[in-house]
């Protein structure tokens, strides 16, 4: 008979405990906040070696802090990473994966339908550094596979793309990875752990913008960047960032030093240290109170989700609803395979009217909010052609999967019913 | 660094200094489906403290090509060559689950290149359950769980990382995880088989240190007790860890091993 293996914690119970022990000091169950900058040695042999990494351990909270690494080890048992890095950002945290892994000369292959902050950094500000981005459509693997040049150092996608709600192909993408020894990056936000787990699924790198389902609550901006251990560095050739020796730290091959976590100490060692968007204790806190509900949080709004797309797909002010949970969705069996408790909170859809009647809509919801986030307790709705994807042209926003019609509502923990009511007044007044 | 022995290349890390021949030497010796790197934090302080490190990647593990030994015995010899390929004459040996059978069979058969013996983790006979063996054999991601999870403190997720921002479990799994097909059955083999002989043990003159682990699943701690007792003049020390006390407990792991090497 087949042996199940040994039995290890669920991820509801790791969102709770994961990475934390009742504090050494003073007993504390909750998570105390360490506001603190740094850390007194107890004597200068232990200084000088934990400056050298001969020893583990805190040394200024720019590398790393108590209750920050509360959350990274957190998630990285939640994702089962090899370690994780909290980031000022989501933005902090894909810069930091992007630099870790290439200098000037390096390529990206991205999918198209990306957060248009992620767009903004790959198509505009990255290039100035010698790092150019190919876009290509997330369900086309054949383009993948045709932009990627001997140059490519990292294949970037979001598992569940925004604000079209397509389903990355992270099996297939990870597969063009494996034959070509690129590493591939995930940005999991929308899904969360709770939800899969894109290590499985065969992604290398994960990044999360923290301030969305993780935390659940909108009061903090966070990031982190988990790594999976899983990717060969060494058999690659591709990243003599991780596999030849660092000027920066006394000659550091990070490779031999660890056989799992190269990646991650030259992360901490130079991207934390030298562009120092590390994560506050108070914010890792913070993030910390959301993440503990997380799993049960994701059932509801995923729940409530589904509500809310039944309700809009027979309305008759909609044109067309983008969701997985439609049975026209183009990803919708992919969904179901990847993602089989649910995939998204986040939906858009095409309103009737265009431009004029999505301005109408939102300023007649009441409980909607109309803002720049996702992932939040609260119920939120957006224009992307006007916010928070202006600066892409008609081109990318076609690629995108967006029009002026196109508005994007990401579903909280209310009531479902009241969502609905809200949703039925607005869409009536946007056609008045 | 690379050099040959029995004929095959072989890989040692040696914990960020060169290699230095003329300094005290010692010898890191992992266990079964791991490499040198689970000796990352004590190596890489020794190599800074006037030591020279050798944190070895042992035949078909890690930079190391070539098969599996199928003994500790023909570990052990493998250490001898591994000594003279490096133009060591002496070293201290610091063994850690097979690593320690592999590191006391050495002392048992070659006792004047042995300076000090270093046992982490360590029982002899050191048992493997029928369960763990056919999993390794027949159901190597099972048997891998077995291995990363059993190596731990119960439910080591659940606590606090000595190494910040890290998941010691899963810096385990994936290790042992990228061990070649069939190296584990292997080690774990040679570890279930190895007989220490019990008149030599009793007449070792090698310094000696036990360490264990007081929450180790997997060489319980008094298993290591009964092997100190039977080594003339051994040290036992015990840390709050489970089997990996390299990561679980790594400045302690160091403060015994400091104390003892000197």
């Amino acid at each position: 008979m087949a042996n199940s293996g040994p039995k290890t914690p669920h991820p509801d119970t790791l969102a709770v405990h994961g990475g934390q022990s009742p504090d050494p000091a003073t007993g504390a169950r909750a998570v105390p906040i360490y506001q603190t900058a740094s850390y007194v040695f107890p004597d200068t042999d232990t200084a000088a070696a934990l400056f050298n990494m001969e020893t583990p351990g805190h040394v200024y909270s720019r590398l790393s802090n108590p209750t920050v690494s509360v959350f990274e080890e957190r998630m990285a048992c939640l994702e089962d990473g090899v370690g994780a890095i909290a980031t000022a950002s989501g933005q902090a945290a894909l810069h930091l994966a992007i630099v870790t892994l290439m200098g000037r000369g390096g390529h990206i292959v991205a999918s198209a339908s990306l957060y248009g902050g992620s767009h903004n950094l790959l198509h505009y500000t990255l290039p100035r550094f010698g790092i150019e981005t190919t876009f290509v459509p997330a369900r086309d693997l054949d383009a993948w596979a045709r932009a990627i040049r001997p140059e490519t150092r990292l294949l970037f996608g979001e598992s569940v793309g925004n604000p079209s709600v397509d389903v990355l192909d992270v099996p297939a993408v990870s597969a063009l990875a494996q034959q070509h020894r690129i590493a591939l990056l995930v940005d999991a936000t929308v899904t969360t752990p709770a939800l899969g787990r894109p290590f499985d699924q065969g992604a290398h790198l994960i990044v999360h913008s923290a301030t969305k389902f993780l935390s659940g609550h909108g009061v903090v901006i966070g990031g982190v960047l988990v790594d999976g251990g899983r990717m060969d560095w060494v058999a690659s050739g591709k990243y003599p960032t991780l596999t030849e020796p660092y000027e920066g730290f006394h000659g550091m091959n990070f490779a031999e030093e660890s056989t799992t976590s190269a990646f991650m100490l030259r992360a901490r060692r130079e991207g934390l240290r030298d562009f120092g968007a590390c994560m506050a204790p108070m914010t890792a806190f913070q993030v910390l109170q959301g993440l503990e509900t997380l799993p049960l949080r994701m059932q509801r709004h995923i729940a409530n989700t589904r509500r809310v797309v039944e309700f809009l797909s027979i309305q008759k002010e909609v044109e067309r609803v983008y969701h997985p949970d439609e049975r026209n969705h183009p990803d919708h069996e992919l969904a179901a395979r990847l993602y089989p408790r649910g995939c998204s909170a986040i939906l858009s859809f095409e309103l009737k009217g265009g431009r004029d009647a999505g301005r109408k809509f939102i300023e007649a919801l009441t409980l909607f909010s109309h803002l720049a986030n996702i992932g939040d307790a609260k119920s939120l709705v957006i224009h992307p052609a006007t916010t928070t994807h202006f600066r892409m042209d008609e081109d990318a926003l076609k690629a995108a999967g967006i029009t002026g019609g196109t508005i994007r509502l990401s579903i909280g923990l209310e009531h479902p019913d009241d969502l609905i009511e809200d949703l039925t007044r607005a869409l009536r007044a946007s056609q008045k | 660094m690379q050099f040959i022995a029995q004929g095959y290349p072989a890989f040692a890390y040696t914990g960020g200094r060169p290699f230095d021949a003329t300094l005290p030497a010692i010898v890191f010796i992992h266990g079964a489906a791991f490499d040198h790197s689970v000796w990352q934090w004590q190596s890489r302080y020794l190599a800074h403290h006037g030591y020279t490190v050798l944190a070895l990647d042992l035949p078909g593990h890690g930079r190391s090509p070539g098969s599996p030994r199928a003994t500790i015995e023909e570990y052990a010899e493998w250490i001898a060559a591994a000594l003279d390929a490096v133009g060591l004459p002496q070293a201290a040996l610091v063994g850690h689950s097979m690593g320690s059978l592999v590191a006391l069979e050495t002392a048992l058969r070659h006792g004047p290149r042995v300076t000090k013996l270093a046992l982490v983790g360590t029982a002899t006979p050191m048992p493997v359950s029928e369960g763990f063996l056919s999993a390794a054999r027949d159901e190597p991601p099972v048997g891998l769980e077995m291995e990363a999870v059993w190596g731990h403190a119960r439910q080591a997720q659940l606590a606090t990382s000595p190494v910040p921002g890290s998941s010691l479990l899963s810096a385990s799994r994936r290790l042992n995880a990228r061990s070649r097909p069939g190296v584990l059955h292997a080690g774990l083999n040679a570890c279930n088989a190895y007989r220490a002989d019990a008149a030599k043990v009793a007449a070792l003159k090698v310094p000696t240190l036990v360490v264990a682990g007081q929450r180790d699943q997997m060489t319980q701690m008094k298993l290591g007790k009964a092997l100190a007792d039977s080594i003339p003049g051994a040290r036992y020390v015990t840390l709050d860890a489970g089997h990996s006390m390299m990561s679980e407990a790594p400045r302690e792991l160091l403060v015994a091993l400091r104390g003892f090497l000197g």
